[in-house]
């Protein structure tokens, strides 16, 4: 007897939690999401247009914009551009080339990436897309960190520089899931700090942390593959990612894992309509 | 490959102004690689900007320069479409060069 009320019990928990979980996916309003995500950073930052503020912390003050004036005319992402436009036109040892790969031979097709694959139930980053292209002509993939995978979504990204984020979160609760997902990830306050994504990038920025300017999230992804002089090099989405992470003192995840791809999709998907500017120079 | 120099020169009145971004590892010889290596001293020893047959900027350079470096400097003289010649050598003997017109 008792056994039997336990398993209904159970049974009784599983169908609520499956009921409660389908109607959060249910209930999800992307476009509403974006709408309250823009009208925050537009009201804490009044001065400031929309597409300024791909231009991160170079937006956030003055001098600061006078830096990014002077660095933008001598820029020092110049040298992965090249190396980026040489790597793409050249062709595999099958003789394809990445523009067999991509809608409109890859020109032109950043602003679309994160996208939902629905065949896969999964999101596909640009990152993600451009491995798998190699892959499926033979080729090892790229670090999803380091140089050569940032010079070709540099020269992807500048190939579509001032096209608006066009992210579609197609009608399938898969997809509403997986936004929901990023969402959660950005929000969870994580390792010995206790910092989430949006403790830096939605409460504080324009703030200092040691000698930097925080970058705000609106428009954070827009400019990416990123100069970092700090890094003295270029870096991905991933690496941005992952170098988040282990700053809050947290253990990072994989480069495109499903959480980091969700919280693409989240971030990206929240600054539709701000314009591609990557790659960009960072302190 | 392309070159490992960028550079724009703007003449302006009696001044021309340049501008030079230099892509080299400048590796100072006190890092060590992922696997407890030290890495090499690897740096521009010597870099120099000519224009009309003259130096016009000669730099002796150690391993304190970063990664990459960018110069920026201004001469007296140089007219637009003067030839204004970048070159540098390293440590280890190689070298590059650039000539440029000025705009």
């Amino acid at each position: 007897m008792r056994t039997a009320i336990r398993i209904a019990l159970t049974a009784f928990a599983l169908v609520t939690l499956a009921s409660t979980g389908a109607r959060a996916a249910d209930s999800v309003d992307p476009a509403a999401e974006a709408k309250a995500f823009q009208k925050y950073f537009t009201d804490k930052f009044p001065k400031l247009k929309l597409e300024e503020f791909v231009n991160g912390p170079y937006s956030m003050n003055e001098d600061m914009h006078k830096q990014w004036v002077d660095k933008e005319e001598f820029p020092p992402y110049d040298f992965a551009l090249d190396a980026g436009k040489e790597a793409f036109t050249k062709p595999f040892k099958n003789g394809k080339t990445y523009a067999d790969c991509f809608a409109n031979g890859g020109i032109g097709v950043r602003q679309n990436y994160p996208y939902f694959d629905e065949k896969e139930g999964k999101v596909v980053t640009l990152e993600l897309a451009i491995n798998r292209c190699r892959e499926a002509n033979g080729e090892a993939p790229f670090s999803y960190v380091k140089d050569d995978m940032a010079s070709l979504t540099a020269y992807m990204a500048f190939t579509s520089r001032g096209k608006p984020f066009d992210i579609k979160i197609p009608d399938d609760p898969r997809a509403r899931a997986a936004f929901e997902n990023g969402k959660e990830y950005f929000y969870t306050r994580r390792g010995q700090l206790n910092f989430s994504c949006a403790s830096c990038h939605v409460q504080n920025p324009g703030e200092r942390i040691r000698a930097e300017i925080l970058a705000p999230a609106l428009g954070i992804l827009n400019a990416m593959p990123i100069y970092r002089s700090e890094w003295g090099g270029m870096g991905t989405i991933s690496r941005r990612f992952v170098t988040c992470n282990s700053q809050t003192r947290g253990v990072p995840i994989e480069p495109q894992s499903d959480e980091y791809r969700d919280l693409e999709y989240y971030l990206s998907y929240v600054s539709n309509g701000l314009p591609i500017s990557g790659p960009g120079a960072r302190p | 490959m392309a070159s490992t120099i960028r550079v724009r020169a703007t003449a302006n009145g009696d001044t021309t102004e340049v501008q030079a971004l230099i892509q080299h590892p400048m590796d100072s010889g006190y890092v060590k690689d992922a696997q407890g290596q030290i890495i090499p001293p690897h740096f521009i020893q010597q870099l120099i900007f000519e224009c009309a047959g003259k130096n016009v900027f000669v730099a002796d350079w150690g391993t304190a320069v970063s990664k990459d470096p960018y110069v920026k400097f201004a001469f007296k003289g140089g007219n637009k479409g003067d030839d204004l010649k970048v070159s540098w050598t390293d440590n280890k003997g190689q070298s590059d060069t650039l000539t440029a017109k000025i705009a």
